[in-house]
């Protein structure tokens, strides 16, 4: 893909101290307009080292990200304004109620007309009926859907999404899938995600970059790696891609506490 | 693999009596547990019994003087008051939208936004001015109907000392705040007790002249010292405080410039070491 067209990111490496391992080590990947990325992989295995990297706050050892054609870790603000971020570990002020959250990022964001860009985004999200509900009071869900809700209040050309839906109940996450697979098709928006659901991944994703010890593992559609490790569904794509990489690095079960393979 | 649980061999428990020392051990044991890495709570208490009796021991030097005239120094005391306060609200100002924003897990949606941090330090030095002029009206209105006092016997001079402690302030609550960036939460008792390190050495209710030698030459760096030597001069009829005023200026813009670097290099320094989402937590 031309560097120009979205996020083209090459041979980043990062490594936060000399006696322990890379935290991500020569992973390249590319996302173009309209498409879904899914970053999978064991916790701990980089995923948000990477995403805050794509996101120009944290700099890379080696490697270039580009994003339509900016270099993001030399003038990411001249960027900024086109991507965006939400993650179950942020939330917004809970004194605060949604439309007034939303108002306060409108502005943040130097939005032309900050009115009407809440108004339509509390249209898009359903979020209408919880406007005056300060965010203390919403369910998990609700949090969910509001931190989307924010990140796609800048109109994002490319939107960046930490475990969006981990901590909802099967009937929340599938809110929020329809809602992204909307936006993603009507918009043209790039998505990178992460997951840990991989029935969630397998349905959303054109491709799927997996991940183990900031390496990179495999890399394709959920066709592709079903076929590569001869499994019948992503689930098990994981806990094989991930043993074997484990085995070739030499690391054994027992060495990965914490993680979901064992 | 771990043999199951024989609920034969659970035991029913008896409630925990209401006064059982274990449990208040285990209060304990977390406040230890809380100290045992953490420098700031240490020295947080041993800060405030310092600083008290640094403030209040400099009072008394004074009042043992016996060459000073009551109802003057009564005025100086209330305007040292006040205008203590405006300094004390502005770096607050700063620091707790900081806090707030850490707080409410909110921070790392602004550091994403396309704003510049600097975007963020104007923001909250606005927030501080609005909050400094509230609070400090309040308290200009109170003093002269309850004791009659009015700040406005300052004159004009009141509004460049203003100007210099809010600037004073800001610096220090830029400070904090990148320390509290830096350093995460065990920084934030700064935000609440860095403004009173100050405090025995901005000669706010005593003279400069009061100090002994050492504290003197710091007094010297601090711009409020400046404004409240500068206060009691207009008070007892000296004129305008060109001098102090010059000195408080340019020292407070020596602070400000470092705080704006300091801060610019906590910055810079978590884009090469990661900036924690869970900061706060």
């Amino acid at each position: 893909m031309n560097e120009g067209d979205g996020l083209v990111a090459r041979n980043l490496v990062k490594r936060f101290s000399k006696d322990r391992p890379s935290a991500v080590d020569n992973i390249s990947l590319s996302v173009s307009r309209g498409e879904v990325l899914s970053i999978v992989g064991p916790n701990g295995a980089g995923k948000s080292t990477l995403i805050q990297m794509l996101l120009g706050l944290l700099v890379p050892d080696s490697g270039t990200i580009h994003l339509f054609g900016e270099d993001v870790t030399r003038h990411r603000r001249r960027i900024a304004h086109r991507i965006n971020y939400a993650s179950t570990d942020l939330s917004l002020p809970y004194s605060l109620t949604v439309r007034e959250n939303l108002d306060v990022f409108a502005l943040v964001y130097d939005l032309p007309n900050p009115r009407r860009a809440v108004t339509r985004i509390l249209e898009t999200f359903s979020l209408g009926d919880l406007a005056r509900i300060r965010v203390g009071k919403l369910s998990t869900g609700q949090i969910a859907r509001l931190g989307i809700a924010k990140a796609l209040l800048s109109s994002p050309e490319v939107l960046f999404l930490d475990e969006p839906t981990a901590t909802l109940d099967p009937e929340a996450a599938q809110e929020i899938r329809v809602l992204l697979q909307g936006h993603v098709r009507n918009s043209g928006l790039g998505l990178v995600y992460t997951s840990h659901n991989m029935r969630e991944v397998e349905r959303l994703s054109d491709r799927i970059l997996l991940i183990e010890s900031g390496r990179m593992v495999a890399e394709g559609t959920a066709d592709e790696l079903c076929r590569k490790f001869e499994s019948s569904d992503l689930e098990s794509v994981f806990l094989k891609s991930m043993s074997e990489a484990r085995e070739s690095q030499g690391i054994t079960a027992s060495d990965q506490k914490g993680s979901v393979c064992g | 693999m771990v043999d199951p649980i024989d609920s034969r061999r659970l035991a029913p428990r008896k409630p925990v009596p209401w006064f059982a020392i274990r449990p208040m051990l285990g209060i304990l044991l977390r406040q230890l547990y809380l100290y045992r890495r953490s420098l700031p709570r240490w020295m947080e208490i041993f800060y405030w019994p310092l600083l008290d009796l640094l403030v209040w021991g400099f009072l008394t030097l004074y009042l043992k003087q016996g060459t000073i005239h009551m109802a003057g120094t009564a005025k100086a005391l209330l305007g040292g008051l006040l205008l203590w306060d405006m300094l004390y609200r502005s770096q607050q100002g700063i620091s707790v939208v900081f806090l707030e924003e850490i707080w409410s897990r909110n921070l790392y949606n602004m550091m994403v936004a396309p704003v510049t941090p600097f975007h963020v330090v104007f923001g909250a030095m606005l927030t501080g001015l609005v909050k400094v002029s509230l609070s400090s009206s309040v308290a200009i209105v109170l003093a002269w109907f309850l004791f009659s006092y009015s700040i406005f016997n300052l004159g004009l001079s009141l509004i460049p000392f203003i100007l210099a402690l809010v600037l004073m302030g800001w610096s220090l609550g830029i400070m904090t705040t990148a320390l509290i960036l830096r350093f995460g939460q065990e920084a934030e008792v700064l935000a609440w007790g860095v403004i009173f390190l100050f405090q025995p050495v901005s000669a706010v209710f005593n003279p400069v002249s009061v100090l002994p030698g050492g504290f003197r030459q710091v007094a010297f760096l601090v711009p409020a010292s400046h404004v409240f030597e500068g206060m009691r001069g207009v008070l007892s009829g000296k004129g305008f405080p060109w001098h102090d005023l010059i000195w408080a200026f340019l020292i407070d813009i020596i602070y400000f410039l470092g705080a704006l670097l300091l801060f610019h290099r906590v910055l810079e320094r978590a884009r090469k070491t990661g900036f924690s989402l869970k900061l706060g937590s």
